[in-house]
Order: C-alpha cells, then sequence, then structure tokens
C-alpha cells in the first residue's frame, strides 16, 4: 500500500496525541475520584481530632503530624549529606575507579524497591544502633531512601553552572571552596531544592520504609521525642484500608486527599521556588 | 640564551628560563626563554594549537587545575619564582589577573562583580572604600560615565564591549599589575575592537599586559614586542616591529605573511 506522505504525517500526529491523552486519563482520573469522594470528609475535624471508634470516626490529625516529622527529619539528615556528596561528587572527585563506582552505587540507590530500604531499616536502625521503632530511625530510613534524589537533582543543578564562571573565580584568587560557596552554589541553588522537594514528596508517600521503623497502627497522641512510633498518612491508609474492617469510604477517600494534597502542594512550592530564581539567572 | 625583548634598558618583569610544559605525556611547551618587560605589551602570536594559551596560563598557575600537568624551568614575576609548591597562589592571582576570550561576568551586577575579588579576598573595606574602588577601576576601563547610574544592573545585560571591559575593570580592582589576556577582542565587531585597543595602550601606563592574538594587524598595532610561537617552541621573541619587517627566521615570514597555518 504506498500511502502519501500527507496521510502518514496526520496519522502519525494522532497516533501520538493519543498515547500522550493516555497518559493523562488515568493520573486525571485518580485526582478526580479522590477528589469527589473525598472531599465530603474533609474538615477542621477530620484534620485536626484524633481518630475514635477504632478508627473508624474521627480525624487523622496523629498522622498528619507524624508524617511531617518523618518528613522533616528525613530532609535534615538527607539534604546536607546529599548535598554535600553532590558537591564532592561534581567540583571535586577525580574521575577515577573508586569514583566511578560511588556514581554508579548512587544510581542503583535510586532503583531500589522501597520494602528493601525498609528491611535495612529495621535491621541498622532499629536493631543494630537501637533506636527501637522510632521517628529516628524512620526518619533516617526515608532519608537514605531520598538520597539519591537529592544528590542526583544536585549534581544536575551544580553541573549546570558554565564552568567559565568557575574559571574567573579561581585567576580572581578564590579558592576552590570560595568558588564554590559564592559563585556555584548561589546559581544551582534552583535546581537543588527542586530535588529537595521532590525527595520530600516521595518521603511523604510510601509506605514500606516506614512499615517496620516507625509507623504505628493506632497512637490517638502526639509523640513526647524522637523515639517515640508515630502514625503516618500513607501507612493509615493502608490500615484503614485493609486492616480495620468497616471504615467508611469517605475517611478512606478523605486521607488519600490530605496524602495527595500534601505531595501536590510541596511539589507547588518547587516549581514556585524554582520560578523565582530563574527569573533572577540569564546565562 | 635569554632572549630578551629588545629592551635591555627597561625592567623585566616576567623572565621566563628553560620552560618545558606538558599535558600527560604531550609537551605543548619546549624551553621557552623570553623575558616579559615592566609596562610593555607583549603580543604572542602563532597557529592554532601552538601553546599560546598554555604560556598564558603557566603565568597565573591556571594549568594547576588540569589533572596530569607537569611544568619544568622557571618563571620569576618580579624577580620571584612563581613555579613550585611554595608559591602563594592567591596573592599569585591577583597579581596576575586574566581576562578570557569570551567576556564573563558574573551574573551578579556591575557593582557586585567588581568587589568580588575584593570580598574573596578579605579586604575588610568599608563601604566608601567599595564604592571608591569601583569608581576608580571603571574609570581606568573608561566606564564610569556610561554605568555611573546603572551600578545596580546586572552585568549580563551590558553589551559585549562592555562586558569585556567590566572584565578587565575586576582585575584592576583586585590591584593586578600584570594582565593576561587571551584573545580579549575575539568576539567583538571591529569598532569594540578598536576602543578595547585604544584601552589597552592606555593601560600599559600602569600595567604589563600579554596579549594572545590571531590578529596580525591587532599585534602589529598595539604591541611593543612580539613572540611568535609554533608547535611548543617560542620560534622568534623581540621588537615587534622588527619581527613585522624583518623577522629573522623563515617560520616567522612564513606564518606573518599568511603563508602558514
Ligand atoms: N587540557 C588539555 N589536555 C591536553 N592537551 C591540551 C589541553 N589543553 C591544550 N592542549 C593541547 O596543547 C596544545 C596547545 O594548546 P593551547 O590551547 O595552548 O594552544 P593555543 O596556541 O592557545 O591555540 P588556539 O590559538 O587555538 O587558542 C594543543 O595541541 C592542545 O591540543
Ligand atoms: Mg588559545
Amino acid at each position: 500500500m504506498n500511502m502519501n506522505p500527507r496521510t502518514t504525517q496526520k496519522l502519525a500526529f494522532a497516533f501520538f496525541l493519543l498515547a500522550t491523552l493516555l497518559i493523562i486519563v488515568p493520573v486525571g482520573l485518580i485526582v478526580v475520584v479522590i477528589i469527589q469522594k473525598g472531599l465530603p470528609a474533609i474538615s477542621w475535624e477530620f484534620l485536626t481530632s484524633v481518630p475514635k471508634k477504632g478508627m473508624r470516626a474521627g480525624g487523622i490529625f496523629p498522622a498528619i503530624i507524624g508524617t511531617l516529622y518523618l518528613v522533616s527529619g528525613a530532609i535534615l539528615f538527607a539534604l546536607p549529606i546529599g548535598l554535600f556528596s553532590a558537591i564532592y561528587l561534581s567540583e571535586y572527585a577525580k574521575d577515577n575507579y573508586m569514583n566511578r563506582i560511588i556514581k554508579l552505587s548512587i544510581v542503583n540507590l535510586a532503583g531500589v524497591p522501597s520494602v528493601v530500604y525498609g528491611l535495612f531499616g529495621l535491621a541498622l536502625f532499629v536493631d543494630f544502633f537501637k533506636f527501637g521503632v522510632s521517628i529516628l530511625a524512620g526518619s533516617l530510613t526515608l532519608g537514605i531512601m531520598i538520597l539519591p534524589i537529592i544528590i542526583t537533582a544536585s549534581r544536575e543543578a551544580l553541573e549546570a553552572v558554565p564552568s567559565s564562571f568557575r574559571e574567573v573565580s579561581l585567576s580572581l584568587g578564590a579558592s576552590k571552596w570560595q568558588t564554590i560557596r559564592h559563585i556555584v552554589l548561589p546559581n544551582s541553588i534552583s535546581g537543588i531544592i527542586t530535588g529537595t522537594i521532590l525527595g520530600i514528596g516521595r518521603a511523604a508517600g510510601e509506605t514500606a520504609p516506614i512499615l517496620f521503623t516507625v509507623a504505628a497502627f493506632y497512637i490517638p497522641k502526639l509523640p513526647h521525642s524522637i523515639f517515640d512510633q508515630v502514625m503516618a498518612l500513607p501507612y493509615h491508609l493502608y490500615v484503614i484500608s485493609t486492616q480495620v474492617p468497616n471504615v467508611s469510604e469517605q475517611i478512606r477517600y478523605g486521607t488519600a486527599l490530605v496524602l495527595i494534597g500534601m505531595v501536590l502542594l510541596m511539589n507547588l512550592a518547587a516549581i514556585i521556588i524554582r520560578y523565582q530564581f530563574r527569573k533572577k539567572k540569564k546565562w | 640564551m635569554i632572549i630578551s625583548g629588545g629592551n635591555l634598558d627597561k625592567t623585566i618583569k616576567i623572565k621566563i628560563l628553560d620552560l618545558d610544559f606538558w599535558y600527560g605525556t604531550f609537551q605543548a611547551l619546549k624551553k621557552i626563554n623570553a623575558s616579559i618587560t615592566e609596562k610593555k605589551i607583549t603580543a604572542l602570536i602563532g597557529p592554532s594549537g601552538c601553546g599560546k594559551s598554555t604560556l598564558l596560563r603557566v603565568f597565573n598557575r591556571m594549568n594547576d587545575f588540569i589533572e596530569g600537568v607537569r611544568t619544568e624551568g622557571s618563571v620569576e614575576i618580579d624577580g620571584k619564582e612563581i613555579l613550585g609548591p611554595s608559591v602563594d597562589l592567591v596573592s599569585l592571582r591577583k597579581n596576575v589577573g586574566m581576562v578570557f576570550q569570551r567576556p564573563n561576568p558574573f551574573p551578579l551586577s556591575v557593582y557586585e562583580n567588581i568587589v568580588f575579588g575584593l570580598r574573596i579576598h578579605r579586604d575588610h573595606l568599608s563601604k566608601r572604600e567599595y564604592d571608591n574602588m569601583v569608581e576608580k577601576s571603571l574609570k581606568s576601563v573608561l566606564l564610569w560615565d556610561e554605568l555611573k547610574d546603572r551600578l545596580k544592573k546586572p552585568a549580563l545585560s551590558l553589551s559585549l564591549e562592555q562586558k569585556q571591559r567590566l572584565c578587565i575593570a575586576r582585575l584592576i580592582a583586585v590591584k593586578s599589575d600584570v594582565l593576561l589576556m587571551d584573545e580579549p577582542c575575539s568576539t567583538l565587531d571591529p569598532q569594540s575592537t578598536a576602543k578595547i585597543e585604544e584601552l589597552m595602550i592606555e593601560l600599559k601606563k600602569d600595567y604589563t599586559i600579554i596579549i594572545v592574538t590571531h590578529n596580525m594587524q591587532q599585534a602589529s598595532r598595539i604591541s611593543d614586542d612580539t613572540g611568535f610561537m609554533l608547535l611548543g617552541e617560542l620560534v622568534e621573541f623581540g621588537k615587534t616591529k622588527s619581527i613585522f619587517t624583518a623577522p629573522s627566521d623563515k617560520r616567522t615570514e612564513d606564518y606573518i605573511t599568511g603563508r602558514y597555518g
């Protein structure tokens, strides 16, 4: 069959458009369904009170707070370490065997299933370091899980800074560290922040890493120290969806909505911050 | 043998003795000997890849950042050896400033570009002293009148020529007294080039300038001494006039008359 090029062109276009639409449909559906079913559950009461009647009523306040604690802890741990290793890898590391292995490990670390991180956290932080099932153990586990995201994003941001900036700075007598501190970091900050917030989003949503390391099935009060257990949104959602019978659909979807809302808010923050910094830079 | 620029009566600023330089196993500079005179413009000419930039970057030790390089021989600036591990690179690089091929101000304001070096070197100056330094530096590159009301403007919004002037002003602020210029006009149009050349002639009252250029007219217009390099060797070094009118080496003649590279 001999089709004319214009027809092929149109067919191809239609095909690609369809493929793209196919991606949007499930995402859109998920959001729509969750909002539709969850929105009626959202109220001040739902957001600020503890679960009641065996989690079949009341709110999800402890789980929201727990997730906030865990995410903050993960960032507190992963951001400095991730940023420093990104600086090392992109600014200092020579291209040798050792450093190639490090880079490869980071890529592989990103591909490790999250449940494996959970087991690792259990073995290392809970048992070996004897932190127990605690906010500390859970935050560290989540932190390790998001390290590759932060390192990769930061490295890309650092490497995007034109090398001529570094060269001038060094030629003016600045040390390598001064050059990084005054020239490279200020010009890559938006990328680093974006990576960090993507990491936060990932940490907020994962269940498996916190399953064995911190998450409590049901604690209707807030933690007192980093050695306490907490509830967390993703795990709470799992519990009320599969472990506790007869939880109303509203509460389940309401919880999912809050979780998605938190992650989307963080992503939105990333976009706004990046936009603000982008406006300033012009190279 | 030391080939002096024919200015035996003048002060020697940089003295190069048997300088060899390797990138790994590739020898990019071979037994270079020369004396560069203070407060003159010295031009380095030669075909692409002959080692001009490499030689320039020996003077402020910028080659140090490249892995696997090796330098042998001696280079003295103001009578002090600048090769070797014990040299204070910060003050060397303050002293010996570099202007690059592409004008490359930082993505900061005009003002911050000029004071960057001062801040880095922690010369604790008052706001007033910083202001004075900015004014003085911009005046020396003849930018003050154009920019005095726009010091807070981003430097990246300037024209190419203004940017290149700003890069020179940045060196003046840290009190460099040797200016290394690696093809500083190659991205500029002829008019801007002429203006930068004027500036260089103005600046040589106070500064020792070494310029790499592919532009023969430029070298003969502005330089006092010229060195012709070929495949890592300094083939000929002497008064610009004599190099351009009566080169003593056949290879120099071929290059200058355009029969080479
Ligand atoms: N980083 C490097 N590693 C290895 N070899 C290099 C490096 N930089 C330059 N060279 C080589 O050293 C030689 C001299 O290079 P250099 O840049 O000094 O030449 P140049 O005279 O400045 O040339 P151009 O006129 O093109 O700027 C060239 O053969 C080049 O390939
Ligand atoms: Mg060059």
